[in-house]
C-alpha cells in the first residue's frame, strides 16, 4: 500500500473516531492555562480528554507503552488537522504543563525505564501538570551561571535556592529543577537535573502579576526540599546537556505563530471591519495596508518554511536545528501581529476593562503585551541569535566563557 | 530544500558542477567585458540544450522531459549563485510556459521542437515604460484582413537580442489599464518594420528595446483568445515570477556565502570579525530569512506544478520575500565586506548590480505585496 493510501486510511479512521467522540458542544473549548475547565463544561472536557488519551492521542507520536500513539510525523499532522478540521482541541499539553511538550520529550530520551513507567503516563494522559525550575533571580539569558544547590543525602538530594519565572509552579504537582550538585567544578559541569514533587513543606510558589494582568509565573523558593536520587534525570553533573535537549523541545514548542486548532478571523477582515475600504475595496489607510501586506507575507513565508521542515524530515520525527530561526521568526510573526491588530483597533484596542469594549478587544490588548515576553522566554530573541551564529553558521564565540 | 525526488537531486547536482566548472562568475565577468551584444556564451546555452534543460517545461510527446517547475528552479537556483547569463529562463522556462499554457496544438507541435533543440528563443515583450505594467499595455494591434497588424514599442524585453521570437502583448482593444482588450501574439524578430536595439544596464545582461512599424502577422499568430489574453499573460509572467524567485534565491545565496567566509577569515582588532557580536547576530537574522525565502521560492514552484489555487499569491510572495532578502543581503554583502567589496576585481559589485535587475523584472516587491494585497482582497 502506497504512504498515501495508508495516510488516507488513517485519516479516515480519525475522523469517524472524532464523529463518535468528539462532542460538538466542545468546539474551540480548550482548557484554561489557570486550570479551570470552564464550570459546566467540565465533565464533558473531561471526558473528551480521557477518551483522547485511552487512544493516545493527547501525545500522539510517544511509544504506546508510555500512553502515546505511537504515530509518525506525517499521522500526528493529520490527527492535528482532522482535528483542526472539527474544533477539536487537544487538551492534554495545555494540562500536563510542560509535560508534554518539553520534561516528556527529553525522558524519553535521557529517563531510566523506571522513571518513563512512572511519570510518563499521568503526563500522557493530562492528570500530571509539570513546572520547570530553569531561571534564577541572578540567571536569566546567562542561565549556567545558576546558584540553586542539591546535597546528597545518600538515597535523595536536599535542595536550597530560588526559582523564577516557573510557569505555572502554583498549581502543577511535579517540577523539572535544574539544580548545583557540584559548586567545585567548572560553571556549566557541576549542574544536574532533578525531578521533584511540589506537594511537600519545602516548596514554595508565589505568582507574579505581569503587565497584562496575568500570572502565569511564579517565584518558586525551595527550603529543604528533598528529590530522590531515583528522580535525576540523566547522569549526575551531565545536567547542562540534558537541559540543552530540553529547551530544543521548548523551541520547538514555541515554533509555531498561531495557537494550533486557533480558528481566528483574518487580519485583513479585521482591518477591513475597523478601518473601512474605498471605492477599489482598498483598506483606507494605505500606509497601514502596506504594513500589514508585509506582515501576512511574513506570516505566510513562516508558515511555508514549517511545512517544509515537516517535509524535509519525511516522516521522521526530530527536533531540527533550525527550532533557533523559527523561534525567532513565530516571535516576530506574533508581535507583529499582536502591534498591527492594536493599531487598526485604534483606541477600541487600547481597553482595559467595562462594557464599551469588545471581548475581542480586550483580548486584542491582553495578547500584545503578554507578546512582549514572547521574545524573552525560552532563550530571548539574542540568545537564540547567538544559537544560529555559533551553532549553524560556525561563527567563532561571540560571548566570553568564564 | 523542499524533499526532492532522484532525479531532482541529479539534476540539481548536475547544474550545480557543471554552473561552478563550466560557467563560474569568471565567464561572466569575461563576458561583461567582451561586451557581447546578446549577452551571453552561446557555447553555454549550447551545452544546457545539450542537458536537456531547455525540455524540462516541454511535454514528453513533444520531445522534452515534462519534469516541471520545482525541477527548472533547482537549475535556476544554481545558475543564479555562479550569476550565469543565458536565454534559459526567458526561453526554456517563460517562452515554454506560453506555449504551455496558450499554444494550439499546432503551435505547440510547431514550436516545442524548436525551443528543446535551441534553435528557437522566445522571448516574452510586455512592458513599455520603467515600471513592470502589464496591464498599461499601449502596443496597437489593429485588424487588417485576416490578421492584425502591429504598431508600438517595448522595452527592458528580456534577452530580447538573442530572442528569435517574442510572445508580445498588444492591445486589441480597451484602454492601457484595461484588463480587457489584450492579445498575445507571436512574432519573430525578424519581421519587416521590427527594429530593436541593445540596452546596456548595470547588471550587463541582456535587454532589448523593440519598435514595431506596422509588423503584419497572420492570424496563426494568436496565441489564446483575442481580447482576453490578460489572464494568460498573468499566468505567464507567475511562472516567470517563481522562476526569477528561484534564480534570486541562488544569486542571494551565493552572497551570504561570500559573506559568512569573509566573516571567517577576515582579521581585524586581532580577531576574526565574525567573533564580533554586532556581525553575528546580522549573519544570523539574514541566514534566518533566507531560510523564510526559500520556503516562499519553493512553494511557488510547487504550486505552479499542482495547479495550486492559491498559485497567484504564492508567486507574488515569491518575488516580493525573495526579492527583499536579495535586496537586504546585498546590501550587507557590500557592507560587510568593507572597501574590498567596492572594488570592481572582487565580484561583490556584480551580484549587488544584478540584484536590482532581478527586483524589478516582471514586478518588484511594492508590485508584488499590492497585488498580494488586491487577490487577498483589501
Amino acid at each position: 500500500m502506497s504512504e498515501t493510501a495508508e495516510l488516507n486510511d488513517f485519516r479516515a479512521e480519525v475522523r469517524s473516531w472524532l464523529q463518535t467522540n468528539f462532542p460538538s458542544t466542545l468546539e474551540g473549548v480548550s482548557p484554561a492555562m489557570e486550570g479551570d475547565e470552564h464550570g459546566a463544561q467540565a465533565a464533558e472536557l473531561a471526558r473528551w480528554r480521557e477518551r483522547l488519551a485511552e487512544r493516545g492521542w493527547g501525545v500522539p507520536t510517544w511509544p504506546k507503552e508510555y500512553g502515546g500513539a505511537g504515530l509518525d510525523h506525517a499521522q500526528a499532522r493529520a490527527l492535528a488537522q482532522e482535528m483542526g478540521r472539527v474544533g477539536a482541541i487537544n487538551p492534554i499539553p495545555t494540562l500536563a504543563g510542560m509535560g508534554a511538550t518539553m520534561v516528556g520529550p527529553t525522558m524519553l530520551e535521557y529517563g531510566t525505564e523506571d522513571q518513563k513507567r512512572r511519570h510518563l503516563p499521568g503526563i500522557a494522559a493530562g492528570t500530571v501538570r509539570w513546572c520547570l525550575g530553569l531561571s534564577e533571580p541572578n540567571a536569566g539569558s546567562d542561565l549556567a551561571s545558576l546558584s540553586t544547590r542539591a546535597e546528597d543525602r545518600g538515597d535523595h538530594f536536599v535542595i536550597n535556592g530560588q526559582k523564577i519565572w516557573t510557569s505555572g509552579a502554583d498549581i502543577s504537582q511535579w517540577c523539572g529543577a535544574l539544580v548545583r550538585t557540584d559548586p567545585t567544578a567548572a560553571k556549566h559541569k557541576g549542574i544536574s537535573f532533578v525531578m521533584l514533587p511540589m506537594d511537600q513543606a519545602g516548596v514554595e510558589t508565589r505568582p507574579i502579576r505581569l503587565i497584562s494582568g496575568a500570572s502565569p509565573f511564579c517565584e518558586t523558593f525551595f527550603n529543604d526540599a528533598r528529590a530522590d536520587k531515583a528522580d535525576l534525570l540523566g547522569e549526575l553533573n551531565d545536567g547542562w546537556n540534558v537541559i540543552k535537549r530540553l529547551l530544543q523541545h521548548e523551541r520547538q514548542s514555541q515554533t509555531s505563530a498561531g495557537g494550533p486548532g486557533a480558528r481566528t478571523e483574518a487580519l485583513q477582515d479585521i482591518a477591513r471591519r475597523y478601518l473601512g475600504v474605498d471605492a477599489d475595496g482598498r483598506l483606507e489607510d494605505a500606509d497601514l495596508r502596506s504594513r500589514l501586506t508585509r506582515h501576512l507575507m511574513n506570516a505566510a513565508a513562516h508558515r511555508l518554511t514549517a511545512q517544509r521542515i515537516t517535509a524535509e524530515a519525511k516522516g521522521k520525527v526530530n527536533v531540527s536545528a533550525a527550532a533557533s530561526i523559527m523561534k525567532n521568526s513565530a516571535t516576530n510573526v506574533a508581535q507583529e501581529r499582536a502591534e498591527l491588530m492594536l493599531e487598526l483597533m485604534g483606541h477600541q484596542g487600547l481597553g482595559w476593562d467595562g462594557d464599551a469594549f469588545s471581548s475581542e478587544e480586550l483580548g486584542a490588548v491582553r495578547e500584545w503585551l503578554w507578546g512582549k515576553a514572547i521574545s524573552i522566554y525560552g532563550g530571548s530573541y539574542e540568545v537564540q541569535n547567538n544559537i544560529i551564529s555559533k551553532s549553524i553558521l560556525g561563527l567563532p564565540e561571540t560571548t566570553q566563557k568564564d | 530544500m523542499a524533499a526532492l525526488t532522484e532525479e531532482q537531486t541529479l539534476i540539481r547536482d548536475q547544474a550545480k558542477s557543471w554552473a561552478s566548472e563550466q560557467s563560474p562568475v569568471r565567464r561572466f565577468r569575461e563576458l561583461r567585458n567582451a561586451a557581447v551584444e546578446t549577452a551571453y556564451w552561446p557555447e553555454s546555452f549550447a551545452a544546457m540544450v545539450e542537458m536537456g534543460w531547455t525540455g524540462i517545461l516541454v511535454p514528453e510527446a513533444h520531445g522534452g522531459s515534462d519534469l516541471g517547475y520545482l525541477t527548472f528552479g533547482l537549475i535556476l537556483e544554481e545558475l543564479g549563485r555562479q550569476l550565469a547569463a543565458s536565454p534559459l529562463l526567458a526561453s526554456g522556462l517563460i517562452g515554454a510556459s506560453a506555449l504551455r499554457l496558450g499554444g494550439s496544438d499546432a503551435q505547440q507541435a510547431s514550436w516545442f521542437p524548436r525551443l528543446v533543440d535551441g534553435s528557437a528563443i522566445l522571448t516574452l515583450a510586455v512592458d513599455e515604460g520603467p515600471h513592470h505594467a502589464p496591464a498599461r499595455t499601449a502596443l496597437a494591434a489593429s485588424r487588417d484582413g485576416a490578421g492584425f497588424v502591429l504598431s508600438g514599442s517595448k522595452t527592458f524585453v528580456l534577452e530580447g537580442m538573442a530572442a528569435t521570437d517574442l510572445v508580445v502583448a498588444a492591445r486589441t482593444s480597451g484602454r492601457p489599464g484595461d484588463h480587457a482588450g489584450i492579445t498575445l501574439f507571436l512574432v519573430p524578430t525578424d519581421a519587416p518594420g521590427l527594429a530593436r536595439q541593445r540596452l546596456i544596464t548595470a547588471d550587463s545582461r541582456g535587454y532589448a528595446q523593440i519598435r514595431f512599424e506596422q509588423v503584419a502577422v497572420g492570424p496563426d499568430a494568436v496565441l489564446g483568445e483575442i481580447d482576453g489574453g490578460f489572464p494568460l499573460l498573468d499566468a505567464i509572467l507567475d511562472c516567470g515570477r517563481a522562476g526569477l524567485g528561484a534564480e534570486m534565491l541562488g544569486t542571494a545565496g551565493a552572497s551570504f556565502d561570500l559573506t559568512l567566509d569573509y566573516l571567517k577569515t577576515r582579521k581585524q582588532f586581532g580577531k576574526v570579525i565574525g567573533s564580533f557580536q554586532a556581525l553575528g547576530h546580522r549573519a544570523a537574522g539574514l541566514f534566518t530569512r533566507m531560510e523564510l525565502a526559500r520556503s516562499c521560492a519553493e512553494a511557488a514552484l510547487q504550486a505552479i506544478d499542482g495547479n495550486a489555487d492559491d498559485r497567484a499569491e504564492l508567486c507574488s510572495l515569491s518575488k516580493a520575500k525573495v526579492g527583499d532578502f536579495l535586496h537586504e543581503m546585498s546590501c550587507e554583502l557590500i557592507q560587510m565586506h568593507g572597501g574590498i567589496g567596492m572594488t570592481d576585481e572582487y565580484d561583490a559589485g556584480f551580484y549587488l548590480k544584478r540584484a536590482r535587475a532581478l527586483e524589478a523584472l516582471y514586478g518588484n516587491q511594492a508590485f508584488h505585496r499590492e497585488r498580494y494585497a488586491r487577490l487577498l482582497g483589501y
